[in-house]
């Protein structure tokens, strides 16, 4: 890959990243704040206390600007799969976009049809219809979520498919298996939650800030309840499915464990490294520098975590690289055998090809056979060296520790919380207000963090050992893919600066105001 | 002709609705500045669709990502 092809992929990777990550500004506090609102309008029709329902509105309303400033934003990445990623667009064919096209049709007119009746239709129709409504809402906005991740989730683990050299694209064949795989479900579940996560930190942040200020208090205290509890539940399922997410990284992506958790040399009953720094002297796979400057290590943990098995043998980069270490399928390939099958996959779909323009059926039939065998490695044929396959380490190692490290927090705050407000003694403990209400950004930090495990973890892949992003790029310059960067940079910086002025507007007039 | 009873509804339910928004107002005006300068700015002259642009059908766009593929 020469210098120009390296600037264009970085510049298109960097914008991605940025889009994504905006994005993911808005979407969890849509869909943990959708839920908390509606458990909220639940305990009104199930009360008939009024005060419920100005409680709902409130919250309803600061759901109501997020949801508008965030609407659509998502729309921009897939403006970039046709022009920046065209091949990996085509490449994966209906895969990608069946999925898509039903979050389109049938979860995004789902919100939209509700969310009038949500805003509009209080004392218009029933309290039951309104209810109903609302909960209408939110599950559209989550299986808005459900069928983009499991998009994302096939990148991670490509199953239900079958490559048509013809097409030169990827046919779905099983449906089912691309929505039920494992790896598709652990991440809807364990990426809507995390959004849930945030919406608990939103809704105790803002009504610390009431109680801080001395207003609102009844209003305050009622939403500190619920989010206190939501936030409990939510962050324990949150640990829950971050440990499943874990295990399908260990069964599929080797590489990712291994850089989570910067480990070079595989072993046996692994511990799982509670707090490390790594060592910058490190500079090879395979060198015998220590990869950390000091670690604290839960042992057996790794190993429990990834096999459920406190014994079991977890392969570290080298290791991966290496190969022949026992797993579920057999030896494990090395990076060498891996490029050897990936060169003869693409071998054979030039061979193919040939042999079509030649129409010679019988040859054509043979290299389709043999394309078939080794096109799960198909992607290795793009790569040098056995370096390409190792993501940057520090940047998923920190951004997975960190993550967890927040993770546990959120588990303490959310505890101490309900444990004061249950007390009545939440008003009196500033110290864990203000806690609470500086924690708000700390469940964007977690969540974007998240992201940069499941995605910087996993490169160089755009589809997991199928194709790297530099064979999924489109032919464009760099040149206008960074005037886009920044001028996406510029539109969702002013989006969000709307944002946090609108919401903190909001806040202030407090849940008196005219909603 | 009338109009039917469910569309007047329809009308009025919606009418009502955006008369009564108060930050809705601003909200919708974002809206619809951010959607505009979405489809009509980024999307035609910034986002065109690479293979739909250079490629007129399915076969030559093929072939293009298999002439690709295979030079890298």
């Amino acid at each position: 890959m020469d210098l120009l092809d390296a600037s264009l992929v970085n510049w298109s990777r960097a914008q991605f990243a940025m889009t994504a990550m905006y994005h993911w500004l808005f979407v969890p506090l849509t869909l943990g704040l959708g839920v908390i609102m509606a458990i909220m309008e639940t305990l009104y029709l199930r009360t008939g206390n009024e005060e419920w329902k100005k409680i709902t509105k409130f919250w309803m309303t600061l759901f109501g600007v997020n949801f508008a400033i965030g609407v659509a934003t998502g729309i921009i990445l897939e403006f970039e799969f046709g022009t920046n990623w065209s091949n990996y667009s085509w490449f994966v064919g209906d895969i990608f976009g069946a999925p898509l096209a039903i979050e389109g049709i049938f979860a995004f007119f789902m919100e939209a049809t509700f969310i009038s009746i949500m805003f509009f239709g209080w004392n218009k129709v029933s309290k039951k219809f309104h209810l109903a409504s609302t909960w209408l809402t939110v599950i559209g906005a989550t299986l808005s979520a459900l069928w983009i991740l499991v998009a994302n989730a096939w990148m991670q683990f490509p199953v239900g498919m079958e490559f048509n050299p013809d097409t030169v694209r990827n046919e779905m064949i099983d449906f089912w298996s691309i929505l039920f795989s494992p790896m598709a479900i652990n991440k809807f579940l364990h990426t809507v939650i995390s959004g849930w996560v945030m919406g608990s930190l939103f809704v105790v942040g803002v009504s610390a800030w009431f109680l801080l200020k001395k207003r609102q208090v009844d209003f305050a205290l009622k939403s500190m309840l619920v989010g206190a509890i939501f936030g409990v539940v939510s962050s324990l399922l949150v640990a829950f499915t971050g440990d499943g997410s874990a295990y399908n990284v260990t069964q599929h992506q080797p590489m990712k464990l291994a850089a989570m958790e910067g480990l070079y040399e595989g072993k046996k009953g692994a511990g799982l490294v509670a707090f490390g720094v790594l060592n910058n002297d490190k500079k090879s796979y395979n060198d015998s520098i220590n990869p950390y400057k000091f670690k604290v290590e839960i042992p057996y943990m790794l190993s429990m975590l990834g096999y459920r098995d406190i014994n079991a043998f977890v392969p570290g980069i080298k290791d991966v690289i290496d190969g022949g270490y026992e797993t579920s399928s057999g030896k494990a390939l090395s990076f060498t055998e891996k490029q050897t099958m990936g060169k003869a996959a693409r071998q054979s779909l030039a061979d193919y090809q040939k042999a079509i323009t030649a129409k010679d059926t019988a040859a054509a039939a043979i290299h389709k056979a043999q394309l078939k065998t080794n096109f799960p490695y198909f992607g290795y044929s793009y790569l040098d060296k056995a370096e390409d396959i190792i993501p940057s380490v520090p940047t998923v190692f920190y951004s997975f520790h960190v993550m967890v490290m927040l993770g546990m927090y959120f588990i303490a705050l959310f505890s101490l919380l309900l444990f004061y407000t249950y007390r009545q003694e939440i008003e009196k403990t500033k110290w864990l207000l203000k806690a609470a209400l500086w924690s708000i950004p700390l469940g964007y930090v977690a969540g974007e963090l998240g992201w940069a495990v499941a995605e910087v973890g996993r490169q160089p892949w755009a589809i997991q050992d199928v194709l790297p992003v530099q064979a999924a790029i489109s032919g464009i310059s760099s040149q206008s893919v960074q005037i886009t960067f920044f001028l996406f940079l510029i539109l969702f910086t002013a989006l969000l600066v709307a944002e946090i002025r609108i919401m903190l507007n909001q806040i202030k007039k407090g849940p008196e105001a005219d909603h | 002709m009338r109009t039917p009873e469910f569309l007047n509804k329809f009308y009025t339910f919606y009418r009502d609705g955006f008369k009564s928004m108060t930050v809705g107002k601003t909200l919708w005006l974002i809206v619809l500045i951010k959607l505009f300068i979405m489809f009509i700015v980024l999307k035609i002259f910034f986002f065109p669709n690479y293979l739909n642009t250079n490629f007129r059908d399915d076969k030559s766009k093929a072939n293009h990502v298999r002439e690709q593929l295979l030079q890298q």
